[in-house]
């Protein structure tokens, strides 16, 4: 088992971008750049899934781990999975080839390019769930912005401009204190390597300033209230595929981070910062769930509500309980599903009028109702229905709450109710209601390839709902490992005084 | 005699020099084959220092002239960047107007300097170096004569220089004067008590070297100077005299002064520091893209002068290493910058960049991958030499200095940003010209690689650079 099978998930797309780049076509032969892009992230998509079969899911350890010398005796390139990182890379690879069969409706003119960028964010995207050194991962997250800013720059709506400069600039400012941080972690323990970092552990007194560092960094992209205003804005202007990009998998390496890094390297300061990130994630589930009742502009609305839905996840993660943290890793892939989703369905309804603003909506369910029937189960996914995905996250991340503190758990239940009141609402404006746009009436049903993309979202979503035994028993191990290794029960129970 | 087997680049070039002045002299319109032959030299130089025994470290001439790994290294990369620096702007030249016999000598006389600069181990010998390379370049950039801006540029590069080299010489007189000596090592041992005079040296003599490198707030020259001079001369500007100032900077703080870190640390922290955020803050309003260049070349300084702030040989390595990189960003720079030509007119106005990519992928590409590494964003070349810097600040515990780097290179992110947003998102404008000579292309895509591609094997210059030790 010597092949080098995470470098190669790293390296294909690069090399599809590459074909792609110096293979000239001329403006009538843009979709074959497009056949490749689609059978590159495909066959990304299928490694993957044969990773996650020979994966050993009873194994504590990171497997398939490569390692070889970079810069020379100072850092590694190291990759490598645990039951963790291997469902994110999953969802990246699902999510992609989703994208690329997209572009058609959304992207008028530079196809060439804009499939090279998203090619290239793919590398970048699944770098960052596999690489096991802190310098080859900040190298993988910051480098995620270069493709991405060209994306919401180049083919975006009308305030790109603004929007992609708030998006590289607040991230960029965000992450430049998770460098210092890394460095300043290998000058105390001599190593930037992730497992030996677990086996030494750091110093409980350089903690707490290494733990704020890196939260600077994933706060923003999480992104958690108060440093969240870049997100509405860049999912406003990005096109459809960087919206889907950005919500599904950019905003989960944030929380991949938390889990990989700030519980797993930082434990003392993790309990020390807890009321913290519970207050601030509370306050997002509860003030930007009320921001986006109040939003005209569909893409907002959701884009309010993502932040909310990782206001849940930040709170899983940071109850230290086994049911909290595999509830936030559900929520997260859950997230990632439905959210792509529902950008989706924005985009169907977009690309017909070239209006997000909702109350020009209203009486689709006459005119298309195969659009409405897959755009309800995406509405009831992301509320959190019972027998969607969106539920088991909710329900496992409420359990964990309550075992630690009950009116937090009180608190964050009422984001659930205040979720279901916005989704349904945006539902029964835009599906539900009278006719009264003369051009809604012209509107046609869903195109074959956009049946094809929506009902292969569906499925995971309904799938996973009633069983999502494949996905928890993944992490199961990993999860209890990392509660297990830094003692973090028991760090709790001295915590609560037991 | 053997002495002189160790300075055969030296001799060869100034025999060239000669050469070249009474070859152009007594034959009629031979400006480009002067031009020609002087890379020519240029080359069978690097070949000559390439070829020189590495294993040698030794102190000619009384222990007035080293020769060691340091100068080595530093003059190849100098002679380099010599080379690529006359491929690329062959054509600039000719059409600007200025090919004349002179130019390409004059060139040869700075080069000459700086490899005198680099190699000093004594006051005299570095400041005969110094002069010979600065009065080159008061010509050089006063070049094109009929030009106001070219003409302005160099009496005010002469003026505010010859200041600086009065302040440098000053001190100098003070150091000798406290110390008995002009020899560098002779100085370390002589100045084991400080003394006030001492001090005052030290200052004088950094004020002088941070003019060289225009780190704030000795700049004021250095924006006036890139825009007014011919773009060929600007990117001589932004790499070579750089080369040789740090080398000096080095030699200074790290043997002389070496044992007076005390005094001269904060002042190095004080200049990285204010270049640093000075140079991102008074880019972002620039207009022009040579005159913005030169607040981002300040800006790098900065991060340089900050490797040199740490006192460690790790600390000297990183800059090295940055100044490397930062000599290939600026190279693909102004290749690019070359290549805005449009009816033997050459574009230096941010706003002519509008919608290149449309027009000129290729050409926007490099510049895409350009402005991203000058800004410092992984995984190319120019995060890695940021990094290394960062690396060596933070071992000594700097974590001021670390943060307001970082937090520098931000703010200079935006307007790296811009340019970029002209380039990609803005609407297009007339195609420029897309006919350019082998060596502008050449010097082009060697440089986008070595950005693009340095990730995949970044020891390869570190472990080159490691070797360098300084006594």
């Amino acid at each position: 088992m010597n092949f080098p099978i995470l470098s190669s998930l790293i390296l294909l797309p690069t090399i599809g971008a590459l074909f792609i780049f110096f293979v000239r076509t001329s403006n009538s032969q843009y979709q074959s750049s497009k056949h490749v892009a689609l059978f590159i992230t495909l066959a990304n998509f299928f490694l993957s899934l044969y990773l996650w079969i020979v994966f050993d899911k009873s194994i504590v350890d990171f497997q398939f781990v490569e390692e070889r010398e970079w810069i020379s005796g100072f850092v590694n390139y190291k990759v490598g999975v645990d039951g963790i990182s291997i469902l994110f890379i999953l969802l990246t690879t699902f999510i992609t080839p989703i994208c690329v069969i997209t572009v058609n409706a959304t992207i008028k003119n530079r196809l060439k390019d804009f499939l090279i960028a998203i090619l290239i964010l793919e590398t970048f995207m699944i770098g960052v769930f596999c690489s096991l050194d802190l310098v080859v991962f900040y190298l993988f997250f910051e480098a995620g912005l270069i493709p991405m800013f060209l994306i919401i720059g180049i083919w975006g709506g009308e305030r790109r401009v603004y929007s992609a400069f708030k998006f590289f600039l607040y991230t960029l400012l965000g992450s430049v204190l998770m460098l210092v941080a890394i460095i300043s972690i290998y000058w105390i323990t001599g190593t930037t390597d992730v497992i030996k970092l677990y086996e030494l552990g750091i110093d409980a007194k350089y903690q707490n300033l290494l733990w704020l560092a890196f939260f600077s960094s994933f706060a923003v992209k999480t992104p958690m209230w108060p440093v969240h205003t870049w997100l509405p804005d860049a999912h406003v202007e990005a096109p459809t595929a960087g919206s889907v990009l950005l919500a599904a998998i950019l905003l989960k390496m944030a929380g991949y981070g938390f889990i990989r890094f700030s519980l797993g390297l930082f434990p003392d300061a993790s309990l020390y910062f807890v009321p913290l990130v519970y207050t601030l994630s509370l306050i997002a589930i509860i003030y930007t769930s009320l921001v986006a009742l109040m939003q005209e502009d569909m893409k907002k609305l959701i884009a309010y509500s993502s932040v909310a839905h990782m206001g849940f996840v930040t709170l899983g993660i940071f109850t230290m309980t086994q049911q909290g943290i595999e509830g936030s890793i559900f929520q997260m892939i859950s997230h990632g599903l439905v959210s792509a989703a529902l950008f989706l369905c924005v985009g169907v309804v977009y690309d017909r009028l070239h209006t997000r603003l909702i109350n020009r909506y209203g009486g689709l369910v006459s005119i298309m109702p195969k659009y409405a029937i897959v755009f309800m189960v995406f509405t009831l996914g992301a509320l959190g229905l019972p027998g969607t995905s969106g539920f088991i996250g909710e329900f496992l991340v409420l359990m964990g709450t309550f075992k630690k503190n009950v009116l937090v758990a009180t608190i964050a239940s009422l984001g659930v109710i205040l979720g279901a009141a916005y989704m349904l609402w945006l539902y029964k404006r835009i599906i539900f209601g009278k006719l009264i746009n003369e051009d809604v009436k012209k509107m046609v049903d869903l195109k074959r390839f956009e049946i094809v993309t929506l009902w292969l979202l569906v499925l995971p979503i309904i799938f996973f709902g009633f069983y999502p035994e494949p996905l928890i028993n993944s992490i199961e191990v990993s999860v209890a490992n990392m509660i297990d290794m830094n003692d973090l029960d028991k760090i709790n129970k001295l915590a609560l005084g037991e | 005699m053997e002495n002189l087997q160790l300075i055969i680049p030296e001799l060869f070039i100034s025999i060239m020099i000669m050469f070249l002045l009474i070859f152009g002299v007594f034959k009629k319109n031979s400006s480009q084959l002067v031009y020609n032959l002087t890379t020519v030299s240029l080359v069978a130089a690097l070949a000559l220092i390439i070829n020189l025994d590495t294993q040698i470290q030794s102190s000619l001439f009384n222990n007035s002239y080293n020769i060691d790994s340091l100068a080595r290294f530093m003059k190849i990369l100098l002679i380099l960047s010599g080379i690529f620096v006359m491929l690329s702007s062959s054509k600039y030249i000719q059409i600007s107007k200025i090919s004349k016999i002179e130019y390409p000598i004059l060139i040869l006389c700075s080069i000459l300097g700086m490899m005198v600069m680099i190699s000093s181990n004594d006051l005299i010998v570095f400041y005969m170096g110094l002069e010979l390379q600065s009065l080159a370049l008061y010509v050089l950039a006063s070049f094109n004569r009929d030009n106001l801006l070219s003409t302005e540029s160099g009496l005010k590069y002469f003026v505010l220089s010859a200041l600086s080299s009065g302040l440098l010489l000053y001190g100098c007189s003070l150091i000798y004067g406290f110390s008995e000596t002009t020899n560098f090592n002779q100085i370390m041992i002589n100045t084991k008590e400080i003394e006030y005079g001492l001090t005052f040296g030290i200052v004088f003599i950094l004020v002088g070297l941070a003019f060289k490198i225009s780190a704030v707030p000795f700049h004021m020259w250095a924006p006036d100077v890139y825009q007014g001079s011919p773009t060929s001369v600007t990117v001589f500007f932004a790499l070579l005299p750089k080369i040789a100032a740090l080398t000096v900077f080095i030699r200074f703080l790290y043997i002389p002064f070496y044992e007076l870190g005390d005094q001269w640390q904060m002042i190095i922290i004080f200049l990285s520091i204010a270049s640093m955020v000075f140079g991102a803050i008074a880019a972002i309003g620039q207009k022009n893209l040579k005159r913005l260049i030169a607040y981002s070349s300040i800006s790098h300084m900065g991060y340089a002068l900050a490797g040199l702030s740490t006192g460690t040989i790790q600390g000297v390595q990183s800059s090295i290493t940055y100044i490397t990189i930062y000599l290939v960003m600026n190279l693909a720079f102004f290749s690019c910058l070359f290549m805005l030509k449009r009816n033997n007119e050459y574009y230096e106005n941010i706003d002519d960049l509008s919608g290149l990519s449309k027009n000129h992928p290729l050409l926007s590409l490099s510049l895409l991958v350009v402005l991203f590494s000058l800004a410092g964003i992984p995984p190319l070349a120019g995060f890695f030499a940021k990094f290394y810097i960062f690396v060596a600040v933070i071992n000594e515990k700097m974590y001021f200095l670390a943060i307001v780097g970082l937090l520098a290179t931000v703010i200079a992110a935006f307007y790296y940003l811009r340019i970029i947003k002209i380039i990609y998102f803005d609407p297009e404008k007339e195609r420029f010209e897309s006919k350019h000579n082998l060596g502008l292309k050449f010097t082009l895509v060697a440089s986008t690689f070595f950005i693009l591609a340095y990730f995949i094997y970044p020891s390869g210059i570190v472990d080159i650079i490691s070797q360098i030790n300084i006594n």
